[in-house]
């Protein structure tokens, strides 16, 4: 069956853009993509934009039609797809299975969140809702609690600690301070995180991804397409998404995200690539301990065994398998329907051999693992670049 | 504070946060807090029936909250926790009347009701279950 390709990416800076607002942008990812696909906008058969909460965040709905507006791209078929923090990874999703379906030929994938004009207290509870409301949040949960639950579970059973869990952060710092589009380019010791403040213990202010303002976007093509206005697309090679129980406490295990994992089974199933090809990964670090089960889950290494791995070093740029060489949600930021597709284009810009300071050499296949709220939904792309 | 609610969103819920109204599939045997509409087990060939949820559990896991939601200013720092009630059902919820520093992962903790969080002076003021250390 033809493949799909991503033949153009563009992502605005991550961070506190305060003199920007949702449609700019929208507006100025959209053009960068576009630009960088050297197409022109009637040859875009459908637009596909992930946005968790605009509604909450800055009191607009009606996302998809507000892609197209404000991209000059009326009348084409435009939808906002959401799936909390992996509204991103879904709208990715969805544009390639349309073009894989065999209905379009070029489609743009985007993200978009613009988190700061809300207050945080309002952002707070706008991002809780991407966890149970009625049993979880009304009893007091907030995001980062949710996840503590995790890590303190995972601390009990598998003896990770605190300053392993701190070695997510300072990977990911180090990483973003070599990403011109990051929002937090500096580096963080250890120390500095285990000193930071306890948010919701065990976890630290710094084991935590910020608020942050941006937007991405990609162009996908059908083969034919593809190889007509890209000498050297990547492939989308795989793509699978799984489900689990919105809450924390309804799952079996509470260690690793079973959606994670299945959407790992799926996505080497499709795959032409095993687990030993993949050459680096962006996964979804929401909170540090969130790194460590994305690593276990996905087999990288064996259950409860990623704390130490992390610590020896296994997972920085240029060892055997760099995870987040963007920076990671924590340090390019995490605006939450953007995230999905920054991975995306973390990996595209990897394989091209467009990654700068941050290059790994001999890229060749990259995964996403996009996860929505505590684990509820997790969707995965495996991306090949060349051949 | 989840998103203020009319007071209807509020009384639907009282049998589940004023008495751990669950329920059980009589086909598979396993318990729901809260109740299930369709058994995710045996979907439609379950058999779901109500079940008072026992009132005794264990820590699962916790963690103290010390950057609070709106609504629950005044409490922080306090604990939050899963608990595993003896029917091997899963529940998050406050632990109460405890020192933080206390809190391990096994704690024997039991149900009492109590206020949760209010919308705001003026508001309705909402009550649930919390736990507490068992005496
Ligand atoms: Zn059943």
């Amino acid at each position: 069956m033809d493949r799909v390709g991503i033949i153009g990416v563009g992502m605005t800076k991550f961070g506190e853009r305060w003199k920007k607002g949702l449609r700019d942008l929208i507006a100025e990812a959209g053009l960068k993509t576009i630009q960088d696909a050297n197409i022109t906008g009637d040859k875009i058969d459908a637009i596909y934009g992930g946005s968790m909460s605009a509604g909450r965040f800055v009191g607009q709905e009606h996302i998809g039609a507000v892609i197209a507006d404000s991209m000059g791209l009326n009348p084409i078929p435009s939808s906002r797809v959401e799936a909390a923090c992996a509204s991103g990874g879904l709208a990715l999703r969805e544009a390639y299975l349309s073009i894989k379906g065999g209905e379009y030929n070029v489609v743009v994938a985007g993200g978009v969140e613009k988190m700061t004009d809300s207050c945080t207290e309002e952002a707070s509870l706008t991002l809780g809702g991407a966890g149970d409301q009625e049993w979880e949040v009304f009893n007091g949960a907030t995001f980062p609690g949710l996840y503590a639950l995790i890590a303190r579970r995972h601390m009990h059973e598998y003896g990770t600690t605190e300053e392993q869990m701190a070695e997510v952060s300072v990977k990911n710092h180090a990483n973003a301070a070599k990403n011109p589009l990051a929002q937090f380019q500096f580096e963080v010791s250890r120390e500095q995180v285990m000193k930071s403040p306890k948010v919701a213990d065990p976890l630290k202010l710094l084991d935590c991804s910020p608020i942050t303002d941006g937007a991405a976007a990609t162009v996908l093509a059908s083969e034919e397409v593809a190889k007509e206005y890209c000498d050297d697309p990547v492939w989308i090679d795989a793509s699978a998404q799984a489900t689990d129980s919105l809450a924390v406490h309804d799952r079996k295990s509470i260690t690793g995200l079973n959606a994670a994992k299945v959407a790992t089974e799926k996505v080497f199933k499709k795959s032409s690539y095993d687990r030993s090809e993949i050459d680096l990964a962006e996964v979804h670090d929401c909170f540090s301990i969130a790194e460590l089960c994305a690593l276990e889950d996905m087999g990288f290494v064996k259950k409860g065994e990623a704390g130490k791995a992390m610590e020896e070093g296994r997972f920085n740029l240029n060892a055997e398998l760099p995870i987040n060489t963007s920076g990671g949600l924590k340090g390019c930021g995490h605006p939450v329907g953007a995230t999905g597709i920054k991975q995306a284009i973390e990996i595209t810009k990897q394989l091209r051999g467009e990654a700068g300071k941050r290059q790994v050499d001999e890229a060749e296949v990259g995964l996403t693992h996009n996860v929505g709220g505590s684990g509820a939904t997790a969707i995965l792309h495996i991306l090949s670049g060349g051949r | 504070m989840t998103h203020r609610k009319a007071l209807p969103g509020i009384w639907r819920r009282f049998p589940e946060r004023y008495r751990l109204e669950g329920n059980k599939c009589k086909n598979c045997g396993e318990h729901f807090f809260p109740p299930r509409i369709i058994c995710p087990n045996c979907r439609r060939d379950g058999k779901l029936e109500g079940h008072e949820m026992s009132k005794e559990g264990e820590i699962y896991s916790y963690t103290i909250i010390r950057s609070a939601p709106v609504g629950f200013e005044d409490q922080t720092p306090y604990v939050l926790a899963i608990i595993e009630l003896k029917e091997g059902t899963k529940v998050t919820a406050q632990i109460t009347d405890v020192d933080p520093e206390e809190m391990e992962i096994g704690m024997e903790v039991e149900e009492v009701l109590r206020k949760i969080s209010e919308d705001g002076k003026k508001g309705k003021i909402n009550y649930g279950y919390k736990f507490v250390p068992k005496s």
